[in-house]
């Protein structure tokens, strides 16, 4: 198939790329939110040519020495046409200044390892010694089992830095998008001062299936959906991608040190 | 004495039924234990234990993850998979602890965190990272002891600690070797050969700078005197720890407690790019 065209995750129809990509990623005909690449993302939130990218340069070391997992890592490259599951950066939005993360789920799932714990944690870091807001896109399987117990410590490293960020008086706003599980819902994800999600999103801890397993019950559709999410009381709202940038700028402008 | 047990072995004794679980340590280690029930929002989660205590004539503040012994025991503990009540049971314990300036011990035994539909719906994600995210600047001493299995972010949320001391047996691991073997190589059987690379044992998680101190454990936990004599010098050692935390001021206990995490994992550390 061409690089023109791009097959719907759900009613398996072919459309062009730009169709696509004029509609956020939502399919024409059925109206599916299909994954958007992070850097299209970001050109859609952003002021034109003012996202810069922070701590793109790492990539990981294979810590543990996991078998497969630099064969691993190199498709996922090629795949995604990124060197690891998070890009970071600061960028500014409705002529708001503030740092940015958008989690990749072409990227291994966009599991959590140390490079996404350190960027991160980094970023937050970064935010903080600039007083600026940091605005994250969630997307995530969980820790990334190829690194073993350090990335489990990850989830650790980056909520103790959103909560030095937090502390000088920062706002954080997350995104949940679909799927946020695992380890990131146990961190980072639940921890926004203001967290929206994606309609239809999957958000939750454990994956359906293993609780499945585990309870022997059938579990609903939308069990662990956006939807989900906010009848249980852990989103404030559910925002559609057209109206992300314009809710971004307002709760920037709300939070905003010049509006004081 | 010669520690020769593979790491699957070693994995597999911590689920054993004879092993001492944290009801153990609370009656070998502290005098005058009172357990406090709830966390004030939902209910009382059976896997989580939490109280304060007499250690050497310090006041301290204990919580732990419990399994039970038996089945029965193990069944009305859930066998130690704690919910989300059970994290804000753990956190509210924790805080007042820092109210009142006791330091706290934490004991890490548990498989993970529940996997069920009311654990979701109470949001068992949100509790474990707002333990991360308070335990992170808790303004007192926290001392984890890792006494059998610490599975994934159910662990985790129970050790953001000044110091993590792992048994010698114990492991640490981001996912059960049985489950990691199953989604790798669709085949649980392999769960051995996943231990290894898994780099979960004490050694492994003592080189990865996670862990301070590794505790030497008795050959049987069954034996009344060999576990006697292992408690006694387990709380010497923890009062000797925490009377030492307790020295450096709240200020600097959390800058340290900030960049022990910090540092865990920075890829330049490993030496590539």
């Amino acid at each position: 198939m061409s690089n023109d065209c791009v097959v719907c995750g759900k009613c398996k129809q072919t459309v062009a790329r730009s169709e696509m990509d004029s509609n956020y990623y939502i399919c024409p005909i059925c109206g599916k939110y299909n994954r958007i690449p992070p850097r299209a993302r970001i050109e859609y939130l952003t002021d034109k040519d003012t996202f810069c990218e922070l701590y793109g340069n790492e990539i990981t070391a294979d810590p543990i020495a996991f078998p497969e997992y630099g064969n691993k890592i190199s498709s996922a490259k090629q795949k995604s046409g990124e060197n690891e599951a998070v890009l970071c950066g600061r960028a500014s939005i409705g002529g708001y200044e503030t740092c940015m993360f958008v989690m990749n789920p072409e990227f291994m799932m966009a599991s959590m390892g140390t490079v996404v714990g350190d960027r991160l944690a980094a970023l937050f870091e970064y935010a903080l010694l600039h007083k600026l807001p940091v605005i994250g896109y969630t997307a995530s399987g969980g820790a990334r089992m190829q690194e073993g117990v350090l990335s489990l410590m990850q989830m650790a490293k980056v909520s103790l830095a959103v909560k030095k960020h937090s502390d000088a008086g920062l706002l954080y706003l997350v995104c949940l998008t679909d799927p946020t599980m695992g380890g990131v819902t146990a961190s980072f994800a639940m921890l926004g001062d203001v967290i929206i999600a994606e309609p239809s999103a999957q958000v939750g801890f454990a994956g359906k299936r293993v609780i499945e397993q585990n309870t022997g019950a059938k579990l609903p559709d939308d069990f662990q959906s956006a939807e989900f999410q906010l009848k249980s009381g852990f989103v404030d709202g559910i925002v559609e991608r057209k109206d992300q940038r314009d809710y971004l700028t307002k709760m920037l402008a709300l939070h905003s040190r010049k509006s004081k | 004495m010669e520690n020769k047990l593979t790491a699957y072995e070693k994995v597999r004794l911590t689920r054993h039924s004879g092993r001492a679980t944290v009801v153990d340590y609370i009656e070998g280690l502290f005098d005058d234990f009172i357990e406090l029930h709830g966390d004030r929002r939902f209910g009382d989660d059976p896997a989580v234990i939490g109280g304060i205590a007499n250690l050497c004539g310090m006041p301290v503040t204990v919580v732990g993850t419990e399994k039970g012994h038996n089945l029965k025991e193990r069944i009305d503990r859930n066998f130690g998979c704690a919910l989300p009540e059970g994290y804000r049971k753990a956190l509210r314990l924790i805080k007042q602890a820092e109210k009142f300036n006791r330091p706290v011990i934490t004991f890490v035994d548990i498989q993970g965190a529940n996997c069920g539909t009311g654990a979701e719906e109470r949001g068992i994600g949100e509790a474990i990272a707002e333990n991360l995210y308070e335990l992170g600047s808790v303004k007192t001493p926290i001392l984890t002891v890792v006494i059998g299995e610490g599975g994934s972010g159910g662990a985790l949320a129970l050790s953001v600690a000044d110091e993590i001391w792992m048994l010698e047996n114990a492991y640490y691991s981001v996912i059960t070797p049985e489950s990691c073997a199953s989604i790798l190589y669709k085949e649980p059987s392999r769960a051995a050969e996943v231990a290894e690379q898994l780099k979960l044992t004490a050694d492994d998680l003592h080189s990865f700078g996670v862990v301070e101190r590794i505790v030497r454990e008795p050959q049987d936990f069954s034996d009344a005197a060999q576990k006697s004599a292992f408690m006694t010098a387990l709380k010497a050692d923890v009062f000797a720890k925490l009377i030492a935390l307790k020295k450096v001021n709240a200020k600097k206990l959390v800058r340290n407690r900030y960049e022990k995490f910090r540092k865990i994992g920075r890829y330049a550390e490993f030496g590539r790019r």
